[in-house]
């Protein structure tokens, strides 16, 4: 039994410590891509690209654990600064690039009551207030945790242009990530939440949730940097690669992310 | 430090006790001396969230407490609120996450007692009631001691579950444990680490005083 558990952990620690060379190109992907990033790989996989390794998380863990040395040799994070930062520390081999800006939609169980206008996207954080000081029960309001989630700081903003913020805190329940946020946003006890968009985008949300997008002066810009570190091997360099091209953007742009504008890339030392 | 997240902890973990004493007392000392069919069944309906993972468990438990789930409507419907991202709500997955934790060591301890025991104080004109609170209570004693410690010491430490059903609110279900993942997360080590402390003194320090109580009970009787 022992031998069996050797061999077994021997194998693991081998595998583990492979040459990042040798297989497929392992990845660290912020939560708001879920359902985006199966699609990017399927059509890379389909031009003939390596395999691909997903590991989807809250950007802020990702940031930890490259620092801490964990095996990723891409990380799309969901913000600017997890990439900077790393940077900084010499845990990436350069600034990287943004891959794509998102945005912050308000999302509801289907048939939870009407559903906001483009024009007073939060009209349901309004009403679930009035409902709970009226006595009439407490719907929440999730959101990801403004702690250190980037679209849970995108949303406390957006409440607190509205005024909201204050008035919403009885309401409020916290996903440790976005992916989270939209779980709990979608539960029986809730009136809705502001997560990614690319979330209410998602196939999977389909008949079960209606969304509104909120406008993008609400916040400010979700810009979401990917790089790699110093020895990514050359799947990872090629799935890079390919992630900026036009066929990328396009798919990106179907699960409601933006282009990039074209902006300088800050300088190192930033 | 956050306190709220601390009061809530030892709420938390102070009310799981209460109420799984007396359940892990009647639940143990029953699976220790009948013999029933179905016994076998029962205690690995017991055992299960032992062996089952916390954010699994949180997950089933998150299902049935929907307000669309058969026991969340009967909840909603006699109390007329909802159990997910509540105080009540959390509490109650603790109390099934630590129900081994309570049941194990008390029927560990019924089991050592020998029956003709109980049959002599029968025979001596005790009831059974006399026989539970005299004879039976200080010859279990260490093991509801332990059923105590780990059952307090396992609900300061619960995460999955608590981060499945409690949504993070504070003062109400920002434990402690999610309040340091929180402070890892924002990168403030500093912040983490004074309620990881904080944390394991409340831990040890409970443990130490318990252990304390039965190693004194134990030597005195010695």
């Amino acid at each position: 039994m022992t031998a069996v558990l050797r061999l077994a952990l021997a194998a693991w620690l081998l595998a583990s410590a492979a040459p990042a060379l040798a297989g497929p190109a392992t990845v660290a992907v912020a939560s708001s891509l879920q359902f985006a990033f199966p699609a990017l790989v399927e059509r890379f996989r389909a031009q003939g690209g390596a395999p691909v390794r997903v590991n989807y998380g809250a950007s802020g863990n990702f940031r930890r654990q490259i620092a801490q040395g964990a095996p990723f040799e891409l990380f799309l994070s969901a913000d600017e600064q997890s990439v900077l930062a790393l940077h900084q520390a010499g845990h990436l081999a350069d600034t990287g690039v943004v891959y794509a800006v998102g945005r912050l939609a308000w999302i509801q169980p289907a048939g939870r009551g009407a559903l906001p206008s483009e024009s007073a996207p939060l009209a349901a954080v309004e009403a679930a207030i009035a409902d709970h000081r009226a006595g009439e029960g407490r719907p929440r309001v999730a959101l990801a945790n403004p702690e250190h989630a980037p679209y849970g700081i995108a949303a406390r903003q957006a409440l607190e242009q509205a005024g909201l913020w204050a008035a919403s805190a009885p309401l409020r329940v916290m996903g440790e990530n976005v992916s989270q946020a939209a779980r709990f946003a979608l539960a029986d006890e809730a009136r809705g939440g502001l997560v990614a968009y690319s979330l209410a985008l998602a196939p999977a949300l389909g008949e079960r949730a209606e969304h509104v997008l909120i406008p993008a002066d609400r916040h400010a810009p979700l810009r979401q940097r990917m790089a790699l570190v110093p020895d990514a091997g050359e799947a990872a360099r090629a799935l890079y690669a390919w992630l900026q091209g036009e066929e990328a953007r396009a798919i990106l742009a179907r699960f409601g992310f933006q282009p990039p504008s074209p902006s300088p890339t800050p300088a190192s030392g930033a | 430090m956050e306190w709220t997240a601390l009061s809530v902890s030892l709420r938390l973990a102070g009310l799981t006790c209460l109420l799984l004493l007396p359940a892990g007392l009647w639940l143990g000392r029953a699976l220790a001396l009948s013999r029933f069919r179905g016994r076998a069944l029962c205690e690995a309906l017991v055992a299960l969230p032992l062996v089952m993972p916390p954010t699994v468990l949180g997950f089933y438990l998150m299902q049935a407490f929907g307000e669309q789930a058969p026991f969340g409507a009967a909840w909603q419907s006699l109390t007329g609120g909802g159990l997910n991202f509540t105080f009540t709500g959390i509490l109650l997955a603790s109390l099934v996450a630590n129900l081994p934790f309570a049941v194990q060591p008390i029927q560990r301890a019924f089991e050592t007692i020998p029956p003709n025991l109980r049959e002599a104080a029968w025979c001596s004109g005790l009831s059974p009631a006399q026989t539970l609170l005299r004879i039976e209570l200080p010859l279990v004693w260490p093991g509801l001691v332990s059923a105590l410690a780990l059952t307090f010491a396992h609900t300061l430490g619960e995460f999955g579950v608590i981060l499945m059903v409690g949504g993070a609110i504070d003062g109400e279900t920002r434990t402690l444990a999610i309040a340091i993942y929180d402070r890892v997360q924002a990168f403030d080590e500093s912040g983490a680490a004074v309620m990881s402390a904080m944390l394991l003194l409340v831990s040890f320090l409970t443990i130490g005083v318990v252990y304390g109580l039965a190693g004194r009970r134990r030597w005195r009787r010695g």
